[in-house]
């Protein structure tokens, strides 16, 4: 008897983003996923393509008063308000721990100006264990009277800029979904030098106890994420992967290897899973697995194939 | 601390009212090392409304690997949830947080409201194991009606505690809160433990600094992974800045909690 061997090879899984190679282009969300460790007794962290950790600021942050989560219809609000560590305690007390795991770590960096953006890259820069920077432009600039550095290209590109100037690893910006255009905001921070758009983050919504006609969120508004904002986020990505010629990379309610396989087919280099980490925290392996199984059962040989084959008639 | 994902098959479903259900569920992993206290998630049905998984705090957990929850329908999650037919399986997560810290040294009280008794029948259960050898004062468990509670104080009496019960309407024991009893008890104990809805918990928090004893509280609320990653599960400490439910708790010391803010 011959040994039965698989008829189709491993197909190769592997994306760029930048210089960085991942293992295959299934992401960790920011936010969802705390700094990696929170999931390593239910998930193999070594499968994934990246893992991307908590938003970290100049100093800690205790965030916003509760209630700061509430479930809606396939989707959840949040106004956790970007509580975290600080850059010096996720040096010291999470970074360490994170060196163990083969997956390359991502660290998403937030500020209120400019200066905050270049300082918290510039003290990353040399860092042993990082990958590469994801840089959250939907926090409000405090010297331009809060307004949200993601909605104005001039500021997105500014803060692109600052980063980019301030380290060599490999700069992603996360684009807030909250605009008019969001293409005119993806080529602003392109051209100022990213290396790659994640897109998108959560889209600002609220919910109201008509009881007690109070919001459901102490800060009443809050950023609606899951399987409810997916179609948007589809379409964002689909517009922005037109426009722009660096990587994108998918985000917006992905649970299942289908989600993930939508978001490349519309042009995503890779995703990442954000709110399914929550409910399904193998989400993350079973899309691998997923993705694996699409590409063999088509006898396609690498991911390339599938990223941006949208066929429109 | 390790926890376990178990695609976990419902051994038993009793409908306690009309409203409350327990479910007992097989999963030996998370039972196995489980502490009084800590919490399981629980993922109502496996389409994506309701969303998130539902924390529970653990009811009871049998050597054969059962573990139980108590839970009142209140919602789209517990609706489904009550429906869960023997034979049938739901995808659980834990043993989740840090549980109550068993103090030996002397007598405790234990009260719970509603379905804040749920973890305490666990606690009783693993106190009276552990050897406790002293003389308790009665545990204190209160409800809306007499339907709530005749059969969860019925298994506490089995266990071996005297029960004092007290309830809204007046149908089982005392007429009013369950906090009305804890006074004359309280000069008997070196630590109460405590579950149950936020305002009770708050009333005994302060009879206990005032009568200077020892009071473990567990503390609910919305969560959205339980594992300490979305940081939604916040409650003011009284040492400034938040505290988070699944990872610091679900019990902490009563002097942690902020209660006025």
């Amino acid at each position: 008897m011959e040994p039965v061997t698989s008829a189709t090879p491993t197909p190769d899984l592997r994306v760029r983003i930048g210089g960085l190679t991942l293992r295959n282009p299934v992401c960790t969300a920011s936010g969802t996923f705390g700094y990696g460790r929170e999931f390593a007794s239910l998930v193999d962290l070594n499968r994934l393509g990246a893992i991307i950790v908590k938003g970290i600021s100049l100093l800690p942050r205790p965030g916003n008063p509760p209630p700061r989560i509430f479930e809606t219809a396939c989707g959840m609000l949040n106004a956790i308000g970007l509580e975290n560590v600080g850059v010096e305690r996720f040096i010291s007390e999470k970074l360490p721990w994170l060196r163990q795991v083969t997956t390359p770590v991502i660290v998403n960096i937030l500020g209120d100006s400019i200066d905050d953006y270049a300082r918290l890259a510039g003290r990353l820069a040399t860092v042993e264990g990082i990958s590469a920077l994801e840089v959250n432009i939907s926090c409000p600039n405090v010297k331009k009277g809060g307004v949200a550095f993601g909605t104005v290209p001039e500021m997105a590109a500014a803060v692109t800029t600052a980063v980019r100037q301030a380290t060599a690893l490999p700069v992603i910006v996360k684009l807030s979904p909250n605009v008019t255009d969001i293409t005119v905001i993806a080529r602003a921070v392109a051209d100022a030098g990213a290396d790659g758009l994640s897109l998108i983050n959560t889209l600002l919504g609220m919910a109201i106890d008509v009881r007690t006609r109070r919001p459901r969120l102490a800060n009443v508004v809050g950023g609606l994420s899951g399987p409810a904002i997916k179609p948007v986020a589809l379409r964002m990505v689909w517009q922005v992967a037109k426009v722009v010629s660096i990587p994108v990379i998918g985000i917006g309610g992905i649970t299942t290897s289908e989600d993930a396989l939508e978001f490349l087919v519309a042009g995503a280099t890779a995703i990442q899973v954000g709110t399914a980490n929550f409910y399904q925290p193998t989400a993350t392996e079973e899309i691998v697995d997923g993705l694996t199984a699409y590409l063999q059962e088509r006898e396609l040989t690498s991911i390339g194939q599938v990223i941006g084959s949208l066929q429109v008639d | 601390m390790s926890e376990f994902q178990e695609k976990s098959p419902v051994l038993t479903r009793e409908q306690l009212t009309a409203d409350v259900v327990r479910l007992t569920l097989h999963c030996p992993r998370i039972a196995a090392a489980a502490k009084p206290g800590q919490f399981v998630m629980v993922r109502a049905g496996e389409t994506l409304d309701p969303l998130l998984r539902r924390p529970f705090s653990i009811h009871k957990v049998t050597a054969e690997g059962g573990l139980a929850v108590l839970f009142k329908v209140i919602g789209k999650g517990t609706r489904l949830l009550a429906t869960a037919a023997p034979g049938s399986s739901l995808d659980v997560i834990g043993p989740l947080g840090r549980g109550f810290y068993p103090d030996k040294t002397g007598p405790h009280c234990l009260i719970g409201g509603g379905m804040g008794i749920a973890p305490l029948y666990f606690l009783a259960h693993q106190l009276l194991a552990a050897g406790s050898s002293h003389a308790n004062p009665p545990v204190l468990l209160g409800a809306q009606t007499q339907a709530e509670l005749m059969l969860l104080a019925q298994e506490f009496t089995e266990l071996g505690y005297p029960v004092l019960t007290a309830t809204d309407d007046g149908s089982l024991g005392h007429q009013g809160f369950v906090t009305d009893l804890l006074d004359a008890l309280l000069t008997e104990v070196r630590q109460v433990y405590v579950c149950g809805p936020l305002p009770m918990m708050r009333t005994v928090a302060a009879k206990c600094r005032g009568a200077g004893v020892a009071c473990q509280v567990s503390l609910e609320t919305h969560m959205a992974c339980g594992l300490g990653a979305c940081l939604g599960c916040t409650f003011p400490a009284s040492s400034g800045g938040y505290r988070h439910v699944c990872k610091d708790g679900p019990v902490f010391s009563a002097e942690e909690v902020a209660w006025s803010r």
